[in-house]
């Protein structure tokens, strides 16, 4: 039963306004808007359910235990992930050391420490411009800085910076948000007791931070461990039968076996990218998920 | 707890009548914006100095200055002299961070830490390089605060599971755990209800024994109630907030010397 029908016209103001004709409308809008985003929702969900289904049904009959164990071949049978499995752990363990602290202390100063002046704000700008840059030019970065300058050479370590350096800004911006979510009555409060700078970011801050800091690591591992350019550029190689034995070791990772696969002729070879595409997926969410993991134990310490 | 509570009312005692807090030509800028001008009044040891006035009038900002607080404001600025046992807070040289040791500060809304009620207290008392039994200081500030009974079985527990009295009473016991001299408290009653703000106002009576308190407060019946010396701000030319007049409570509230102050706290404006 109508309202209106049964208590009359109402008005809004000094007029009276005519409902049921803009009733109808704006429920017939809002249902067409509706509609509308549910189908790019789904049209989303397709398409990454398309991409996963092809993948799986050309590459589920190369998943084994042998795929993972095996070296490089020139033999489909034969070819395996171990050396590009330990060089993707190998590189993106070395990544998190070196861009963990950096980009976590990067922030932590931008927001507490730094005076608030047009330089502060150009140095602020200058790395929000840095996340859109495109990761070959990193690659080539890596390549004139870490290979040939300072001479490292092919090896994990070259790689592992350059990583590094393509997801600092990624990680520094991200910090840099969770530590200006914290209130800043926390901050007075823990000022107003006689701590200092450091005491109050490292006991309160960063804490309450800590969520948030490690939404933006898990955010730029996730990348780091897909990017492929790059780290071709600097130095991983395209057949190796053995894996790192050190930081100074040559290497390959998955991404590049992958690229290395799909570029030979044979179909078996294709279909064995795409086995290695769904290890490298898995590898992805057990990632995440430990990652996660630790993200709720953070958030746990911190009593809100 | 009564080694140190002796030691305090003995130094009260023989220190009645100080001034421990002087503040002389004090002007705050916030960028171009002149907030405070000329402000100059004397802060009695053990005794409750409340700072009255209407909304916007500088109150705050004051207070903030006197443990300097307004440094962590990027655009403030403070001129003058606040005279603190003979040194000026206000001078270069002076780090902050000791002169907010020695006074301490309860602010409007409650904010303990997110973290358990025996962590907050121990944190302030730890960075300032407290090595003694935990236990036990937890237990002392919580009783000089009244908090103990209702909360010592639960000191492993988060502070802000407490309710809004409960939350400042453990903000007070956190500020008493650094041993100040001054306790700054910005109008630390106004989130709360009647019942909890007669109880701190209770508590402030008994802290005064020990500690200087000075409050700031909208609420000019506290100030009547609680308060030794009220110090009137208003508002001049420009929105700049000025000092009209500071005196003895009961003499300020019944026989005030300036037509502005009789105006507010007869309620004729504020």
């Amino acid at each position: 039963m109508s309202l209106r029908t049964a208590l009359g016209p109402s008005s809004i103001g000094l007029a009276r306004v005519d409902e049921p004709s803009n009733l109808a409308a704006r429920n017939t809008k809002g249902s067409i808007v509706r509609t509308i985003l549910f189908l790019a929702t789904a049209f989303a969900i397709l398409a990454l359910g398309a991409l996963i289904w092809d993948t799986a049904s050309s590459g589920a009959r190369w998943l084994s235990l042998d795929l993972l164990t095996n070296t490089a071949s020139r033999k489909p049978e034969l070819a395996g992930l171990r050396p590009a499995l330990f060089g993707t752990l190998w590189v993106i363990g070395l990544t998190a050391v070196f861009a963990f602290p950096v980009g976590v202390g990067a922030a932590v100063y931008l927001e507490e420490y730094a005076p608030n002046n047009r330089w502060t704000r150009l140095l602020k700008t200058n790395i929000a411009n840095l996340a859109g840059v495109p990761s070959v030019v990193y690659g080539l970065l890596g390549l004139g800085v870490f290979v040939s300058i300072m001479s490292m050479g092919r090896t994990v370590v070259s790689g592992a910076l350059t990583m590094s350096l393509l997801i600092l800004p990624v990680i520094i911006i991200a910090s840099q948000e969770a530590i200006r979510a914290v209130p800043s009555s926390l901050r007075d409060a823990a000022f107003a007791l006689g701590g200092t700078r450091w005491q109050v970011a490292r006991d309160h801050i960063l804490p309450a931070a800590m969520p948030g800091i490690l939404t933006g690591i898990i955010l730029s591992i996730s990348r780091a461990i897909g990017e492929t350019a790059p780290l071709l550029v600097v130095g991983a190689a395209a057949y190796v039968t053995f894996n790192p034995s050190g930081i100074t070791s040559k290497y390959t990772v998955l991404p590049v076996q992958i690229y290395e696969w799909a570029r030979r002729p044979q179909q078996d070879f294709q279909d064995l990218a795409a086995a290695a595409i769904i290890v490298l997926l898995v590898l992805l969410l057990l990632l995440n998920a430990t990652a996660i993991y630790f993200r709720q134990r953070f958030s746990k310490q911190v009593k809100w | 707890m009564s080694a140190v509570l002796e030691e305090r009312a003995a130094v009260s005692s023989a220190n009645a009548g100080n001034l421990i807090v002087k503040v002389r030509d004090m002007n705050v800028f916030y960028g171009a914006f002149h907030a405070v001008g000329d402000v100059a009044f004397d802060v009695p040891k053990n005794q409750i100095t409340a700072l009255i006035g209407p909304s916007g009038c500088g109150k705050s900002t004051v207070l903030r200055c006197i443990n300097r607080m307004n440094d962590l404001v990027p655009t403030a600025r403070v001129e003058g002299t606040i005279d603190y046992h003979g040194i000026d807070i206000n001078g270069p040289g002076v780090d902050p961070v000791e002169v907010r040791r020695r006074i301490g500060m309860v602010f409007q809304k409650p904010n303990p830490f997110p973290k358990s009620i025996a962590e907050n207290i121990i944190w302030g008392a730890k960075i300032n390089g407290f090595k003694g039994n935990t236990d036990e200081l937890v237990e002392r500030c919580l009783r000089q605060a009244a908090l103990w009974d209702e909360v010592n079985d639960k000191l492993h527990e988060s502070g802000l599971a407490l309710s809004g009295g409960q939350q400042q009473r453990l903000c007070i016991a956190r500020t008493l755990a650094i041993n100040p001299d001054v306790i700054l408290m910005d109008e630390p009653c106004s989130a709360l209800d009647p019942i909890s703000t007669l109880r701190i106002e209770d508590l402030m009576r008994e802290l005064q024994r020990h500690y200087t308190i000075v409050i700031v407060t909208h609420n000019m019946q506290q100030a009547a109630r609680v308060s030794d010396q009220t110090v009137f701000f208003s508002l001049g030319e420009n929105r700049m907030g000025i000092l009209v007049e500071a005196a003895p409570t009961k003499q300020l509230f019944t026989n005030p010397n300036d037509q502005r102050t009789e105006d507010y706290i007869t309620g004729r404006f504020g």
